[in-house]
């Protein structure tokens, strides 16, 4: 099914933009693009990789499953939680997922709302892994609870106890703000997805895949009236996501920063948790999009320069998480207060300093390599990069959370944590089930948003001169010509 | 149905197909790209039409102006929808934790804005979103499968490079011929007739059928449910969650599991010589009592230091609510501050001084301090029997001298109180 499309260049990384293409490479036009996206889809025999792969994430998805059958049936036990930590893998792996989730919603809410129209190449993709990740996030919290079937406790519902929730809790924030996140996550990427589900009803050729496909897609026709009230409500959407993603991790530092505990009382989490969250997400980007688009034929579509940005998006978070952990230590001193400043000192020279400098190095040392443009275009360096911020990304969790924990007011208390092997299993559980889902929505969904690539581009090649203006602008050696006001088209 | 052409989703489900009498239902023409398109939509605009439409396989920007298009109103639902949201939350959150079950934290006001915005926002957020995503669906007047257009074996380029104007026979001003020439003569490449069949879609029958399977098998769980737990049973029922209802521990009253124990008991006698909870207490120091009765006397000899203990004791403990000089009414510091806060529920302390309260024993005193008395508090957890008996004395002290007559005062005395 796969056409093959003549590749002029696909390095567009150059920093004149007069010498690089536009958004895509390759000489796209709107049936290029829907082939290569669809094309994936539509393969009729899947890739043997691609059973590997899913065979051995979805067993380790099954074995999540497992485990969390074990921790139902015989308690929280399992773990290593234990006084005075009653917080460590579990909220870890909780706050670790949806801080990878903002990454997706920041590449399709506020870059849109900031018209990059880069974007358009990466936005499914990224939103997909927002949906994954917290669907993974989900799940820690709902077990921890203990009691899983009163895990309805949570919602506010007239009850024959006559209480309510504490409204003024931050944990109950969290769990308005982590389903609203969830279900805003969703419409935004299905609406997003409902054109080129259309598309791929109309190509399938089996009866099953076009009633699915067609069932999916709703009946969209694409008619002018329908893109008119779906630009506006997708416009709304990225408007509403947008604050809702800063929202999100805000709420989630405040279940850590209005308690009591040295370590976790800052005012700086906040934009700190932000800050975080986006670097760990692009840095999953990353991890995801290096291999997927070498796998499946879309180098043309996810530019190396998408990558080098990206790139550039991880050195300007890591930096202020750099900063966040700077001015942490710098305000226990400031302070004045023992109990903080042991609690930074315990973090940093005390039984976990081996975890805090994992997340220094991963976090700070590492993304300061993607000053170097050979580093931010050499696709398998920066993956190895991205790998390790995602390590210290789920370091930096685990310290916030154990180190201060371990350590509390009551020295009688302190306890050093160790995790038992559900524990570990679970976290690598997550991970199975996150990319067993990614794996389904490379192999069964449109991997980038067709029709918003296919609005961007720069309008050349075979394809019917839907804009005349920029029909006559022919392409030699690679490079675009200037239109009339020195400008070049529909690139940003 | 047109042979070639791919049957749609409710055509699939609607197996037999048959024939069956075809009409015009509209005119679909292909044009080469978007200026084309946006020239011809101009056109119709200007002929008059209203069913009609252009698609497309992404927005084209400028088309709503060239179809002559009004702006869709879903702004103003979702404005109203994150209003409405606001709303809820807010006066879910009064009416729950301020109003209908009131939760006290840290003396904090019971409804404070700022604790509850996050949720407030929350709420704002999610009325918002869905609204926008069913109002799309809604305005969009999706799904709708078996559209006219998806008869059209052409009109499956729309979603991939396809650019088409389709118009309605419903519209007042169709007509087949003249259509096509204003079609034809706006540059379409290619100008094609949609038919669709007149029947009325009938609901097909083995859905009917499945639905009606589905819903028994639906209802047989609860049923079966219902049923078991309606009828008495000889065997304990099925304890679906045990929590932590049967725990692995032995009762009081239950056998012993080891044969060590002679008495055969599970619960074990305590060792000798253990002394019960209170079994120390001597019933005159401790409970203010002899032989059953309020005591008379103190229990040990009333001197100078154990007076100055004892007020100051009544100052800590006492005079708070009965003031000072064990006035009561509104002396004390707590009435003062009821009064402040025009709390009308307030009862004033009682005073110390009365005949009444002059004549008690002294062991009876000693109960009420220790057990509490109407809305006084029991003290006893707080001020131990030394101090309490202490407090006694000086409160002797006080009413003796709020009831004193001048030959109570030593004679040097008398002459200054004139």
């Amino acid at each position: 099914m796969m056409s093959t499309v003549a590749i002029i260049t696909t390095d567009n990384t150059a920093d004149d933009p007069r010498q690089r293409e536009p958004l895509t490479t390759g000489g796209q036009t709107l049936a290029s693009i829907t082939d290569t996206v669809c094309g994936v889809a539509e393969r009729a025999q899947t890739p043997r990789a691609w059973y590997f792969a899913f065979a051995i994430s979805a067993s380790v998805a099954l074995a999540f499953f497992g485990l969390i059958g074990y921790l139902v049936t015989t308690g929280v036990g399992v773990w290593g939680n234990n006084s005075p930590v009653f917080w460590a893998f579990d909220i870890t792996n909780f706050v670790f997922w949806i801080g990878i989730g903002h990454a997706g919603t920041l590449i399709s809410a506020i870059l849109f709302l900031f018209r990059q129209k880069w974007r358009t190449s990466i936005n499914r993709a990224a939103e997909a892994m927002t949906v994954f990740a917290v669907i993974c996030a989900g799940i820690f919290p709902g077990i921890h609870v203990g009691r899983v079937w009163l895990a309805y406790w949570l919602a506010p519902y007239p009850n024959q106890m006559s209480v309510w929730p504490n409204f003024r809790s931050p944990l109950l924030w969290d769990v308005f703000a982590v389903s609203t996140y969830a279900t805003v996550s969703v419409l935004f990427w299905y609406l997003g997805m409902v054109p080129d589900l259309a598309t791929l009803r109309d190509r399938a050729t089996g009866p099953w895949r076009r009633r699915l496909y067609g069932l999916f897609a709703l009946g969209w026709r694409g008619s002018a009236r329908q893109w008119h009230v779906y630009e506006r409500a997708y416009l709304l959407l990225a408007a509403l996501a947008t604050p809702l993603v800063l929202s999100v991790h805000s709420v989630v530092s405040t279940d850590f920063a209005v308690a009591q505990l040295p370590g976790w009382h800052t005012t700086v989490f906040p934009p700190y948790f932000v800050a975080g969250a986006i670097f760990s997400g692009f840095a999953m980007v990353i991890t995801l999009m290096v291999p997927a688009r070498a796998f499946f034929g879309l180098k043309n579509l996810v530019t190396l320069r998408h990558l080098e940005n990206m790139c550039k998006i991880i050195l300007a978070t890591g930096c202020m998480v750099g900063y966040a952990y700077g001015i942490e230590f710098f305000i226990a001193w400031y302070s004045g207060n023992p109990y903080e400043q042991f609690a930074f000192f315990n973090r940093a020279l005390g039984p976990y300093a081996w975890a805090y400098w994992i997340m220094v190095s991963c976090n700070v040392a590492v993304p300061q390599l993607f000053w170097f443009k050979r580093v931010r275009t050499t696709p398998w360096l920066m993956w190895l990069l991205a790998a390790a911020v995602n390590v210290g990304m789920w370091f930096e969790r685990f310290v916030i959370i154990v180190t201060s924990l371990s350590r509390d007011f009551l020295p009688s208390s302190w306890r050093y944590f160790v995790p038992t092997w559900v524990d570990i299993g679970m976290l690598i559980g997550s991970f199975g089930l996150f990319f067993t889902l990614f794996l389904l929505f490379c192999r069964y969904l449109p991997m980038v948003a067709m029709a918003e690539v296919k609005q961007v581009l720069p309008h050349g090649g075979d394809c019917p001169s839907f804009c005349a203006h920029h029909a006559q602008h022919g392409r030699k050696n690679g490079t675009v010509p200037l239109d009339e006001k020195g400008g070049r088209p529909h690139d940003d | 149905m047109k042979k070639g052409a791919v049957p749609t989703m409710t055509e699939y489900i609607a197996q037999p197909q048959v024939e069956e009498p075809q009409a015009v239902v509209g005119v679909l023409a292909q044009f080469d790209g978007v200026e084309p398109l946006k020239k011809a939509a101009a056109n119709i605009r200007d002929a008059g039409f209203r069913r009609w439409d252009v698609h497309s396989p992404f927005p084209v920007h400028g088309i709503e102006r060239a179809m002559g298009m009004r702006r869709t109103p879903l702004p103003w639902l979702v404005l109203l929808a994150g209003c409405g949201g606001a709303v809820v939350a807010l006066l879910l959150q009064w009416w729950t934790n301020g109003f209908d079950y009131p939760i006290v934290t840290s003396g904090k006001p019971l409804f404070s804005l700022p604790a509850n915005i996050p949720i407030t926002f929350e709420l704002i957020v999610l009325f918002s979103g869905l609204v926008a995503f069913g109002g799309t669906l809604v305005l969009n007047l999706l799904p709708h499968f078996n559209h006219p257009v998806f008869r059209s074996e052409r009109f499956r380029r729309a979603t991939t490079d396809g650019f088409f104007i389709s118009i309605e026979a419903a519209d007042a001003k169709f007509d087949e011929a003249a259509v096509r020439t204003l079609l034809e003569s706006a540059g379409a490449t290619a100008v094609e007739v949609l038919q669709d069949t007149t029947a009325k879609p009938k609901f097909p029958t083995w859905l009917y059928k499945a639905g009606i399977v589905a819903v028994v098998l639906g209802l047989l769980p609860p049923v079966l449910v219902a049923w078991y737990r309606a009828t008495p049973k000889s065997l304990p029922r099925i304890h679906i969650i045990p929590d932590m209802d049967f725990q692995e521990k032995y009762t009081p009253q239950a056998a012993s599991p080891l044969p060590a124990f002679a008495d055969g008991s599970a619960a074990r006698p305590p060792v000798p010589g253990t002394v019960y909870r209170g079994g120390l207490e001597d019933e005159h120091f401790d409970l203010g009592r002899v032989g059953g009765k309020p005591a008379t006397m103190f229990p040990m000899p009333v001197t100078d230091e154990l007076m100055q203990r004892g007020q100051q004791r009544f100052g800590i403990f006492c005079a708070t609510c009965h003031g000072l000089a064990g006035e009561g009414g509104e002396t004390g510091l707590t009435s003062l501050r009821a009064g402040k806060r025009k709390e009308l529920d307030w009862v004033l302390p009682a005073s110390l001084l009365t005949s009444g309260l002059r004549d008690q024993p002294v062991g009876q005193i000693f109960d009420t301090m220790t057990n509490g008395l109407r809305k006084m508090p029991a003290l006893g957890p707080q001020i131990p029997p030394q101090d309490r008996w202490a407090i006694i004395l000086y409160l002797r002290a006080l009413q003796r001298s709020q009831n004193a007559a001048p030959d109570d005062v030593p004679e040097e005395m008398r002459d200054k109180l004139r």
